[in-house]
């Protein structure tokens, strides 16, 4: 184990130009990130920023975070080469981080866990989230629980009807979930609520937010928590196979799971990096939620990043069959990592996503969630091109369990 | 240069009383007929105008500024529009100053310098932009001001001492305090608190400060403008704007001289406001 952790260390031997050094300290990566918040917000941020700098540095802090991670998380999530997939493929040996393993379903917690451990140094005594999927409002609601804290969850009506099994989950673990009306009620307007709550509320909430997005420091603050999937898997390829993965794959929504994947490779040119987002019904019908292949630079939610927009700058509504990634806009780190080529950033469309899967569920016995799905459906193109040897990891961020109405009523199927 | 912002707060320094500040949505319901508002709220006691640029997530902003936010883009509002409105209004007024408030993402859709070549030669004054605090001032700011623009920033109750002179030193025109933590059209401010705070940012600056967030009747904005420079209301008239809209999404005839009627109600508050007290 510290051999292959030299191994891991050297291969990573630090470079003249890093893409691991960002954000710079205005929070920025090349000029998306940044700090877009209204002044009531400001000196929030700027102490959240000086909060998780002192904890970043404190070794009681991580010392806590790993103990969690491992007994009540259960990490290390396994590093699980998908044998039947690989044959099916018949291309790239496909493994899959199996972080769909986690406590609450999802690589969500990884991060929940890092924030409400910061929210309790920091003296706060009300937590509170947005979410899509449902899956960050189930890991906020499960880490308050665990910790005592008030915990009330935005979510749009849209989610809220496609989502029932999470919302009926937090509910149980004892959060209040707020229904969003306004926009299209998804992702989007749960954020714009969550931020309102937050203006209002700034003596004694700490706002929770669930993806690489919002002001500095979240983006980095989130990919920091989140970057231990990347980390571990590392060191789960170098113990298996030797050597570095030849790809890395994963969705994206505002792309938390794909930062913790990505993060620790950076500097690893060998490896390939692709990130999968939202096609919907199809770039070209303009129903879909790819920021990056269909959106323009611009300012929301505290960042600039990449956005779908219309000519006038007004935020476009995404369309996703997947909760989770139905949000009109993207991490800035992702943003700048599109731009200076170091990650590539491709789409699946909602049919493609199905079809993942289905195929993953039987080939498998793992029902994926319908945002990994997406990853998987392009590891489906990809994989049959590649040689034998080339080692790829996809990251099924989370389990299907929450979809299985969902797929139903896509499938026509009558539960 | 003496612009028209400062022009405006001098004179009402001369005649001792405060700035009455109105707040409406270009666009809501539609063009026509914020245009009609636009022209009849100076007679009816607006002495500075704000125009929200309409924006599909006003994160800032409470229930009655986003409805008015979504009526004026299912209308058709759009930036270019919102430049239109200000160069008509000018047409039959030089005085009155004008600031656009609103969020960034439109500006920097629009690009930067192509906004404030427009917005100057439409006879806009100046820019409240929400989202855009001084950590971000070589955004927007920085040119705004370079351009001959004012560039009025929010001051807010998490504001201290230590943060004020940072969110003080680009700022020009008037200073916006925002009398509560929270959205617009919230909690109502308590009077004590706001003379206080005036008072604090007083001591850092010698620009008028102007009050604004949760006041809603004459009787607020009066006492508001007892002990601010200015008392600016918002999502009461646009409020008054929602109710002059009848069912099938048509503005009910005589709204413009109801709503105006409204703002006159208001005005006369502010600006008798001194006068009573001194009594």
């Amino acid at each position: 184990m510290e051999l292959v952790r030299e191994k891991v260390a050297s291969v990573s031997a630090s470079k003249a130009n890093s893409f691991r050094s960002g954000p710079d300290e205005r929070g920025r990566f090349g000029i998306f990130g940044g700090r877009f918040v209204a002044e009531t917000l400001m000196p929030l941020v700027l102490d959240l920023d000086k909060a998780y700098t002192a904890a970043k540095a404190d070794p009681a802090f991580q010392a806590e975070i790993d103990f969690m991670q491992r007994d009540y998380v259960g990490r290390p999530s396994p590093l699980y080469l998908a044998e039947r997939l690989t044959e099916y493929f018949g291309g790239a040996k496909v493994y899959l981080k199996r972080d769909e393993l986690n406590h609450t379903g999802s690589h969500k917690i990884n991060n929940c866990l890092g924030q409400i451990l910061l929210a309790r140094r920091m003296g706060k005594t009300r937590i509170i989230a947005e979410t899509g999927a449902g899956q960050h409002g189930v890991a906020t609601a499960t880490v308050c629980a665990r910790f005592g804290l008030p915990c009330v969850i935005y979510m749009g009506t849209t989610d809220i009807e496609r989502q029932k099994p999470n919302v009926f989950r937090m509910k149980l673990l004892g959060a209040e979930v707020v229904p969003v009306t306004s926009g299209t009620g998804t992702l989007k307007d749960a954020m714009n609520e969550a931020l309102r709550d937050w203006v209002t509320n700034v003596e004694n909430t700490y706002y929770l937010i669930g993806t690489v997005a919002g002001p500095h420091p979240y983006p980095a603050m989130v990919r920091d928590f989140q970057s231990i999937i990347g980390e571990e898997t590392k060191t789960q390829m170098m113990e298996r196979e030797g050597r570095l993965p030849d790809s890395l794959v994963a969705c994206i929504g505002g792309g938390s799971n794909a930062m913790g994947l990505f993060h620790p490779f950076l500097d690893d040119p060998s490896v390939k990096i692709y990130g999968v987002e939202a096609a919907g019904r199809g770039i070209e019908t303009g129903e879909h939620c790819a920021s990056l292949k269909g959106g323009a630079p611009g300012v929301l939610h505290g960042n600039r990043t990449y956005l779908l927009q219309d000519d006038d700058g007004q935020i476009k509504d995404g369309h996703s069959i997947s909760a989770g990634l139905d949000y009109p806009g993207i991490g800035p780190e992702h943003a700048w990592l599109h731009e200076t080529g170091r990650a590539e950033y491709v789409s699946a469309t909602d049919q493609e996503a199905l079809a993942a899967f289905q195929l993953c569920s039987k080939l498998e016995g793992i029902i994926p969630a319908l945002e990994p799905a997406h990853a998987l459906a392009f590891v489906t193109k990809i994989a049959p091109t590649l040689p034998k040897d080339h080692l790829m990891v996809m990251n099924m961020c989370g389990r299907g369990d929450k979809d299985v109405f969902a797929v139903a009523d896509h499938l026509g199927v009558t539960l | 240069m003496t612009t028209r912002l400062e022009k405006r707060f001098a004179q009402l320094k001369g005649e001792g009383r405060a700035a009455f500040i109105t707040f409406i949505t270009a666009g809501d319901p539609d063009f026509d007929t914020t245009l009609s508002v636009l022209k009849g709220l100076p007679a009816a006691g607006a002495d500075v105008i704000e125009l929200g640029m309409p924006f599909t997530d006003p994160m800032a902003d409470g229930p009655a500024i986003q409805a008015s936010t979504q009526r004026a883009l299912r209308n058709g509002a759009r930036m270019t529009k919102t430049l239109e409105l200000v160069r008509l209004f000018r047409e039959s007024d030089a005085e009155t100053p004008i600031v656009l408030m609103g969020y960034y993402n439109p500006i920097y859709h629009m690009g930067v310098d192509i906004f404030l070549a427009k917005a100057i030669d439409a006879g806009v004054d100046g820019l409240i932009v929400v989202d855009l605090p001084p950590e971000e001032d070589d955004e927007l700011c920085e040119p705004a001001i370079k351009a001959g623009l004012n560039f009025i920033r929010l001051a807010t109750p998490t504001t201290d001492d230590r943060r004020l002179p940072a969110v003080l030193a680009n700022t020009s025109g008037f200073v916006y305090y925002v009398s509560i933590n929270g959205i617009t059209g919230s909690a109502s401010p308590q009077a004590r608190n706001v003379a206080d705070a005036v008072a604090r940012i007083k001591r850092h600056t010698s620009l008028p400060v102007a009050v604004g967030f949760g006041i809603r009747t004459p009787e607020q904005a009066a006492e508001i403008a007892r002990t601010a420079d200015g008392a600016v209301v918002g999502s009461a008239i646009v409020d008054a704007i929602a109710h002059e809209i009848d069912g099938n999404g048509n503005v009910k005839p005589g709204a413009v001289e109801r709503v105006l009627g409204f703002v006159r109600s208001l005005a006369d508050g502010v600006h008798t406001a001194r006068a009573a007290a001194a009594e």
